[in-house]
């Protein structure tokens, strides 16, 4: 969270970039708040010990990814060459209209299916490289996931389902159970410890799913549409939940999204089409349609 | 919400694992024993159902394996019998012949052989019936195994869960089978030939075939768990995705 002070009235705020102009004198903070979210993920970045942080700036990368599915005889391209960076420590939505690929290309980068041509690197390791240990082995430790369904494991209680990464990871018993309650107070969870997933809500539900994702550190998370069946309020949320770990706890967030919401936490935009980037937003760029932004949420 | 960020940043750097964890990728049997079960409790009517096919083969078989004991017992009353009165009038016959003692034999060995191959065939039947109603949990849990995979399970720890369950139905439902079978064959018996059967009857014989009966309804719900095992490890961890079957 950054602490920023308004450079007219000397007002302390405390803001991610939702807020751009003072709420006392209105003088534009839009180079305040980039500077101390800067400073924020460059701290993060620090405290977590990544050794790789300081050689690889990208935490991901794509070169030239594409994935072809084949329905019988019908070929349906669903990425066609994609190119994307993405920095240690950043905040991503991919958007797009439904069917463009947003699902695809987040299978891909998780490491979740094979590209039809074209690589992904994880920390500049190429994921088309890794035999099926390593690549458990990846997505236990360095990556979280977050699905739109939630996707609790329905047989096991919150603290069992965020557990479970780690008995994975052979982590011992006490030390398991001492993390996955923290994990769960840490998500506002603490006191639904044991309530299986269809005795809470969504919102809730959602929440485990967070605190199961960060269960062994990871570097990514990744959450494909994670407010898509939640509503506003709990959607809310979440993305505050995910931005919160971003930019407190270093943890790089990619997430496909529709949600208008996101726009406002995320710190690039990649907005996809037709299985092709089709261009690339800053969040400097899209702070002027903020307002635009609150219009359309008191109307939806 | 009621997190405090820099608690939050603190705390996932102090407890950061990586470092102090091994890099093996684990599932003890133990904790897959618990997951297994939990399946199993959970979805009581499903594992009934899935279990009510070794139920009735295995009380099948334990009612055969009675059947033919409590008959020897039978039989050797019967025998003694016989000799009984034999004996009072050996006097006036030399030679001992029972008549029509070999035809009974042969007919009953027919008759063995015949209810053998009704329990093979309804263990086989069974065999199928497990398989196919693990098929269609495996079909109905996608999203569960992908998630699993997604979290970093291993072919191996999905193939190990199915089987611990398919295992614990057969052991349970092999319980219950025998039960069944030999309780229910020793009191048909014991109505027909005295209620003084029981004490008359080889209980060793009937203790192995006990166990026996159990061995085989478990091994059975083994081998038929293989498969859908297998097809579960190969559920792609994408699954995770998918929105319906
Ligand atoms: N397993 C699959 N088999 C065949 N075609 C697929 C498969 N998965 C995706 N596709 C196709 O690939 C294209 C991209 O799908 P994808 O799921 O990535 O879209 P999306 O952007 O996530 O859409 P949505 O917003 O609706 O989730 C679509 O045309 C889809 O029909
Ligand atoms: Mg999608």
């Amino acid at each position: 969270m950054a602490n920023i002070k308004c450079p007219k009235c000397s007002k302390e705020i405390e803001t991610w970039g939702v807020v751009t102009v003072c709420p006392d004198c209105g003088a534009d903070l839009r180079d305040q708040v980039a500077e101390a979210e800067r400073i924020t993920v460059q701290r993060a970045a620090e405290i977590v010990h990544d050794e790789s942080a300081t050689t690889h700036e990208f935490i991901v990368r794509t070169r030239g990814l594409t994935k072809v599915y084949k329905m019988g005889e019908v070929e349906v391209p669903a990425l066609r060459g994609v190119d994307l960076d993405v920095r240690r420590g950043e905040y991503l939505s991919i958007m797009g209209p439904s069917g463009s690929g947003k699902s695809t290309l987040f299978n891909m980068i998780g490491g979740l299916d094979k590209p039809t041509s074209g690589s992904c690197f994880i920390d500049e390791v190429d994921l088309a490289q890794l035999t099926a240990f390593e690549l458990a082995w990846l997505r236990c430790r360095k990556l979280g996931y977050i699905f739109q369904t939630f996707n609790l494991i329905p047989v096991m209680t919150a603290l069992e389902n965020v557990t479970l990464p780690m008995i994975f990871a052979g982590m011992g018993t006490d030390e398991m159970m001492e993390r996955g309650r923290m994990l769960l107070e840490l998500v506002g969870l603490g006191d639904r410890l044991n309530h299986k997933p269809f005795e809470l809500s969504g919102g809730q539900q959602q929440r485990v799913a967070v605190a199961r994702a960060l269960a062994n550190s990871p570097s990514i998370i990744l959450a494909d549409e994670p407010t898509g069946n939640l509503d506003l309020t709990t959607g809310k949320e979440i993305i505050a939940l995910l931005k919160e770990l971003n930019v407190g706890g270093g943890v790089t967030v990619i997430s496909a999204t529709h949600d208008l919401k996101m726009i406002d936490v995320s710190d690039r935009i990649v907005h996809i089409r037709d299985g092709a980037l089709e261009r690339i937003e800053h969040r400097h760029e899209i702070d002027l349609e903020v307002g635009r932004l609150g219009d359309e949420e008191a109307s939806g | 919400m009621m997190i405090n960020v820099r608690e939050l940043a603190k705390r996932a750097v102090e407890t950061r694992t990586e470092e102090r964890l091994g890099e093996q990728i684990a599932l003890p049997w133990s904790a897959a024993f618990v997951i297994s079960m939990r399946n199993v409790t959970i979805r009581l009517g499903r594992a009934a159902i899935t279990a009510s096919g070794i139920v009735l083969g295995i009380a099948f078989l334990s009612y055969i394996w009675t059947a033919k004991l409590s008959e020897d017992v039978i039989e050797r009353d019967m025998a003694r019998r016989a000799r009984l009165t034999q004996i009072q009038i050996q006097s006036q016959e030399s030679e001992l012949v029972i008549p029509g003692q070999e035809e009974a034999e042969e007919e009953a060995q027919a008759r063995n052989a015949r209810q053998m191959w009704l329990v093979v065939m309804s263990l086989l039947v069974c065999a199928v019936g497990i398989s196919n109603s693990m098929l269609m949990s495996v079909t109905e849990r996608f999203r569960e195994i992908g998630t699993m995979k997604c979290l970093g399970a291993l072919d191996i720890f999905i193939v190990r869960l199915f089987l611990i369950e398919s295992i614990v139905l057969g052991v349970l439902g092999s319980l219950v089978g025998a039960f069944i079978g030999h309780v229910g064959g020793l009191l048909m018996y014991a109505w027909k030939g005295g209620w003084d059967l029981p004490a008359k009857l080889d209980w060793p014989a009937m203790i192995f075939y006990l166990v026996l009966s159990i061995l085989i309804g478990t091994f059975i719900a083994f081998v038929a768990a293989i498969l859908p095992a297998k097809r579960a490890a190969q559920m792609p961890a994408a699954a995770a995705l998918r929105s319906e079957i």
